[in-house]
Order: C-alpha cells, then structure tokens, then sequence
C-alpha cells in the first residue's frame, strides 16, 4: 500500500472503497445535520446581523447629515437671500431718495403750469360782447309794414345801411376776439409740452421704483420659502451651490494659473536672497519656498483687504471692526500689498538682469561665438512686460478673496451632499453583502442537503406512512369536531 | 474644533522639531583631473571645452575644482584653480568668469610631463570632494588613462573612491590600442575594475564631446 492508498478499505478496489466512504460520510453527515445547520444558519446572521446593523447606522448618519447639511444651507441661504433684501432696500431707499426727493418742487411746477393753463383758457372762454341795445329798435321798425311810403323806405334804406356797417364793424371786432384766443391757445403748445415731459419722467421714475419693488417681492418669496423650509427651497439652494461651486473653482484655477506665473517671476530672485543651495525637502528649494510665502501672504493680503472692504465676509472679526479700525486695516492692508506689488516688481527686474548675465557668462564660455543680439528699446520690452506683471499681479490675486469665499460656503454644501451620498451608497452595500451572507448561509444548508440527499430519502421513505396515519387521524378528529358543530 | 486645533499645534511642532528643512546636501563637487603627459597635452583645447561646460552648467552653491595630473599628482601644487560658487547667482557667476580667465591663462602655459600619475590625482581629488561634503561628487578624468609611473613611486595599494562617481572623458586610442584593440578595451576594464573596487559609486566613459550632458546624468 502506497502513503496515497491509506484511505482505502479495498485497496484492490477504489470504487467500492470510496462509495463505501462516501456511505460512510454520510451517514456522519446526515448525524451531524442539525447542528451543521444550526451551525451555517449562525455564521449566517453573525456576518449578516453586524453588516445590516452598520447599514442602517450609516443609512441613519446619512440622514442626520442631510437633516444638518439642510439646516446649514437652509441658514445660508436665509442669510445671503436677507442680505441681498437688505441691499434691495437700500437701493429703493437711495432711488426714493434720489428721484421722489424733488416731488415737491415739482408738484409745484406743475400746479403752477395747470393754473396757468386754466387761466389761459379762461381767457379763451370769454364770450363775444352782447349786442347793442338798439337791435330791439330795430326789430321794431323791422317789424313796421312796408305801404310804398317813400319816407318810411328811405327810413328803412338809412337803418340798413347802418347796420350793415355795424354789422361788418362787429363781424371785424369778433375775428380780432378770435384771433386773439388762436394766439393764445397757441402759447399753450410749450406749457403742454413741459407737461407732457414731466409726467414722462415721473413715469419713468415710477416704473423703476415698480420693478424694483417686484425684485423685493421675489427675494421676499424666495425668503418666504427658505424660513418655510420648503423642499423647493432646498433643492434651489443646492443647485445655486453646485453652480457656485463649479464658477469659484474655474476661477480659482484661473487665478493658480496667475500664481503659478508669479511664482516664476519672483522664485529665481529669491535665490539672491535666501542663498539657492538650501532645501527644504529633496526637490524643495528654499528660494522656491520664499517666493510661495510672498504669494501667499499678498493673497492674504488682498484677503484682509476685501474683508476690511467688506466685500467679503470670512472673518466675522474684522466685520465687527468699527469703521475707525477698519478703515485703518485698509489701509494697512492696501499699503503693504502696494509694498509688496513694488518688491515684486523689483525682483521681476532683477530676474531679467539675472537672466541676461547667464545669458553673457554662457556666451563667453561658447566655443562658437554668436553675434550679440541688438541692445535696443526692443529688447527692454520683456523687461517693462515683467516688471508690470509683477506689480499688477498681487493686486490681480487680491480678488481671489472672492471666489474663495464662495468657494469655502459652496464647499460645504456640496461636499455634504457628496458625503451623504457616498455614506447612503456604503450603507446600501453594506446592507446587500448582509443580505448576500443570509442567502449564502441559507444556500449552503441547501447544498447540504443534497449531499446527504440519500439518508434524506431514507427518512421520508420511514416517516411518510407515520404521517399519513397522524394526518387521517388529524382528519378524522376534524370530522368528527364539524359534525359535533353542526349538531 | 479644539480637537483641529491641537492637531495643527502638533504639525507644527512636529515640523519644528524636524527642523523644518532637508539636512541633505544638494551640491555638486566636480574634480577635474587634466592630463599633461606627453603628447596628451595637446588636447588641453578639449579640457578647456569641458570646463566650460561644466562652469555653464553648475549652479550656485556647487564647487569646482580643475587639477592637473603629472608624474606626481598627488600634490596641492597640481591644482590649477578651485571654487566654490557663492549661493548668490549673480556673485556666481563673476566667480565663474574669474575661474574661465584662470583656465585660459594655464591653456596657454601647458607643458607635458614625462610620466601620468592618475592614481595620485585621484586620491588627492577625493580628499577634496569628501572636505566640500557636496551630495554628489564626481571626479572627471580627462586622460587616456594610461598610467606610468616612475620606478620610486608608489600606486599599487587600495584607494578610497567611497560614494564618488568616476567619469573618463576624452579616452583617446594610442597607437599600440590601434595595433590590438583589446589593449584599449582592458585598459578600461581595468580601470573600471579598480575604481568599483576602491567603492565608486558609479564609472562611465564619454568620448563624445557632444554628449557631455551625460556627466551629470544619473545611469
């Protein structure tokens, strides 16, 4: 017998010996089923109970951060939106100011230009004089009948032509009358006008107060609808701090990119300064490292000084400042960036005399002799382009207090929502490797089963005729019980 | 919030404590041995083609140091002109002008010698090189690497080239190494043999002058 031939009882005969182990095995198998079972089924809920604990843990951390993420961004928002009502107000107050503070003066003006008007048009309602007395006289001699008397026709041929010379007289005298009013009516014609255009400018002022009026309402609803916590709300205030996020990081990115420039600019000056053959790290040159620090502190520079502007609002401290305080930390702030846009400017100068030595030493030191490039104001244009970049520049970094702050207050809320949802998406594996490990353990007992599928047949062979016998006696009780009920 | 604000106190301290900078030196120290022996001398042309390059491409802080190999070389007599380039870049490069106008001034005045001590020459430069504490230190040979010797002095004992790279620049053929190839070719082997020995960190031939950025390439 070989050492791989132990287990065989028939060592002549393999088949008969492991179907005799196998029975063998069995038959253990099948005497330990229920505690293997037992077993599985426990191993089962000790991998699955603790994962589908932590699922629901994180799944409760998960909304405890949305209700807080929505807190926050609810506050936020409450505060920006109460803000930007404020400067509404503002606005208003200073248009009301403005264009409603000469109301009276021309309400005046115009008062004084419809009386005007009125009065002019008195004049022109005067009626003509009335006629003479003698039209009754001569109604009455109208009214004498003509008999052919010579006396009485002459009479007659006198007043006719009397009055037809009164007549023309009067008929003149009204149109001079009509003529007159024509003219003054036509000196209503500027008064109109003035009118007309001083009611145009009050309209005009009118409508911009209106529409400034409807912005308010709208900051009003939307602040209506954050202190109502609505869902809409919420959502609206997510999707602006999404957006803000992606505009602050293009423009930060932007302003690295200026950084970066600066950085150039000023690291090789740097190195007459602070020596160039310290390191910090490996790679990490100490010069390199004092031109960072100056980035940096001109960026903190141009922080402080948007915040003592009060444009932007990172430091509460400074915001509380008094405007004595915080007009001298402009001040202080502005004057030192100045100082340090001069300083960059300065090394910006001194990277291109650098520059243009180790351009002469490796000329002197080339065995081929190039000619020398001509020394005009040509050539001092990358210079001037330098040296304004490096005073430009700092000034340029100083807005990036801007999106940084909206970069800072963005990044809180999206950072939440990403946190919550990668939280959420863990507590979701979680739960399904817990359900996995259920099933698994429940698939093994399954497959257990199957491999000791012949002892299982044996007893279902033996117990079947017990059942059924305890089923028809179960049944006949079951009879026998509905026939006693129905008796 | 006290919780971040002790971590960053220990940052800091932590950085404190570490000095806060990379101890290492980041310098090079380069050793330029000249061969003067015999007709060799002729080349100083090349030597000074080399110099130039290496004046051009070391940077404040590092040292440069250009000595010349004799029948004798292990003497401070043998070095033409030594520096240390200030860390200034500007105050280096008026050192590197001052040190091309002494290399040209010796170009002019080159004689042969009878016989090459190359051994010498190197004992004597990693002395140097091990005085600057540069990181990186290199001895440029710039000889055809055929040593002789007098019958009084002595070489043949083992030398410390520890953590030093050995570069042999401009290895001309002789006129025997055109007769038999191998001469050449063991002569090298020889020399690279006893350089690994004596603890070099690193040996490489550049005969094309074209390519000598290779001096400070890391193999």
């Amino acid at each position: 017998m070989t050492g791989s031939e132990y287990w065989m009882v028939w060592p002549d005969n393999t088949a008969v010996s492991v179907l005799f182990l196998l029975l063998v095995a069995m038959a253990f198998l099948y005497a330990a089923r229920k505690p293997v079972h037992h077993l599985i089924g426990s191993l089962g809920f000790l991998i699955s109970g603790p994962l589908r604990i932590g699922a629901r843990w994180l799944l409760a951390a998960a909304n405890d951060m949305t209700q807080r993420n929505k807190a926050v961004l609810l506050a936020h928002g409450r505060q920006e939106v109460g803000q930007r009502i404020e400067r509404e107000f503002e606005r208003l107050g200073a248009m009301v100011t403005r264009d409603l503070q000469g109301y009276p003066a021309l309400q005046r003006k115009l008062l004084d230009e419809i009386t005007r008007v009125e009065e002019d048009y008195k004049k022109c309602g005067e009626v003509p004089p009335p006629p003479p007395d003698w039209v009754e006289a001569v109604t009455a001699m109208a009214n004498v009948k003509s008999t052919g008397n010579e006396m009485v026709q002459k009479v007659l041929g006198e007043i006719n032509r009397s009055v037809t010379t009164i007549h023309d007289k009067a008929l003149a005298d009204y149109r001079r009358a009509y003529e007159t009013r024509h003219k003054i009516l036509e000196g209503f014609m500027p008064f109109w006008r003035s009118l007309d255009k001083t009611m145009a400018q009050v309209d005009k002022k009118l409508t911009g107060l209106q529409d400034s009026t409807a912005a308010v309402d709208g900051h009003m609803a939307k602040y209506e609808q954050i202190n109502a916590k609505t869902d809409k709300a919420e959502h609206a205030l997510t999707v602006s701090a999404f957006t803000q996020f992606a505009i602050a990081f293009l423009v930060m990115a932007v302003a690295s990119g200026g950084a970066f420039i600066n950085f150039k600019l000023i690291a090789l000056p740097m190195s007459e300064m602070v020596g160039a053959g310290d390191y910090i790290t490996g790679s990490l040159r100490t010069s390199e490292v004092a031109a960072l620090v100056i980035i940096f502190v001109e960026a903190s520079m141009g922080l402080f000084l948007m915040e003592a502007l009060r444009i932007t609002h990172l430091f509460p401290r400074i915001a509380n400042l008094n405007e004595h305080m915080r007009h001298r930390m402009m001040w202080i702030a502005l004057t030192l960036l100045v100082t340090l846009a001069g300083i960059e400017a300065a090394l910006a100068l001194m990277r291109d005399m650098l520059i243009a030595d180790k351009q002469a030493l490796l000329h002197s030191l080339a065995t081929v002799q190039q000619a020398a490039a001509a020394d005009g104001w040509v050539a001092r244009i990358p210079t001037a382009g330098q040296m304004l970049l490096g005073f430009i520049l700092p000034f340029a970094l100083a807005f990036v207090a801007i999106p940084l702050e909206s970069l800072i207050y963005s990044t809180r809320t999206v950072g939440g929502v990403l946190l919550a949802g990668l939280v959420r998406t863990l507590a979701f594996v979680l739960r399904i490797l817990g359900n996995l490990a259920r099933r698994l353990s429940r698939v093994l007992i399954n497959l257990y089963d199957v491999v000791i599928v012949l002892p299982l047949l044996i007893e279902h062979l033996v117990k079947a005729p017990r059942v059924r016998a305890l089923g028809k006696s179960k049944r006949g009780g079951d009879a026998d019980e509905l026939r006693e009920q129905s008796r | 919030m006290i919780q971040r604000l002790f971590l960053a106190a220990l940052l800091l301290v932590g950085m404190a404590a570490s000095g806060c900078g990379d101890s290492r030196s980041h310098s090079n120290a380069v050793y330029m041995l000249v061969d003067t022996s015999g007709t060799y001398a002729q080349e100083a042309g090349k030597a000074q083609v080399i110099i130039n390059y290496l004046l051009g491409t070391l940077q404040a802080g590092d040292s440069l140091m250009v000595a010349r190999v004799t029948s004798r070389s292990f003497s401070e007599k043998d070095i033409i002109a030594k520096v240390t380039f200030d860390s200034r870049p500007s105050q280096a490069n008026a050192q590197k002008r001052a040190f091309k106008d002494q290399i040209d001034a010796y170009v002019k005045t080159v004689r042969g010698t009878a016989y090459t001590d190359i051994t010498g020459g190197l004992i004597q430069g990693a002395q140097f090189l091990n005085e600057t504490g540069a990181g990186t230190k290199t001895i440029i040979i710039f000889s055809d690497m055929q040593e002789e010797l007098d019958k009084v002095t002595v070489r043949n004992f083992p030398i410390s080239l520890k953590n030093i790279r050995i570069i042999a620049v401009n290895v001309v053929k002789l006129k025997t190494d055109n007769v038999d190839p191998r001469r050449y070719l063991g002569r090298l082997d020889a020399w690279q043999k006893r350089v690994e020995g004596a603890g070099a960190s690193e040996w490489r031939v550049i005969n094309d002058l074209e390519r000598l950025d290779a001096i400070f390439s890391k193999s």
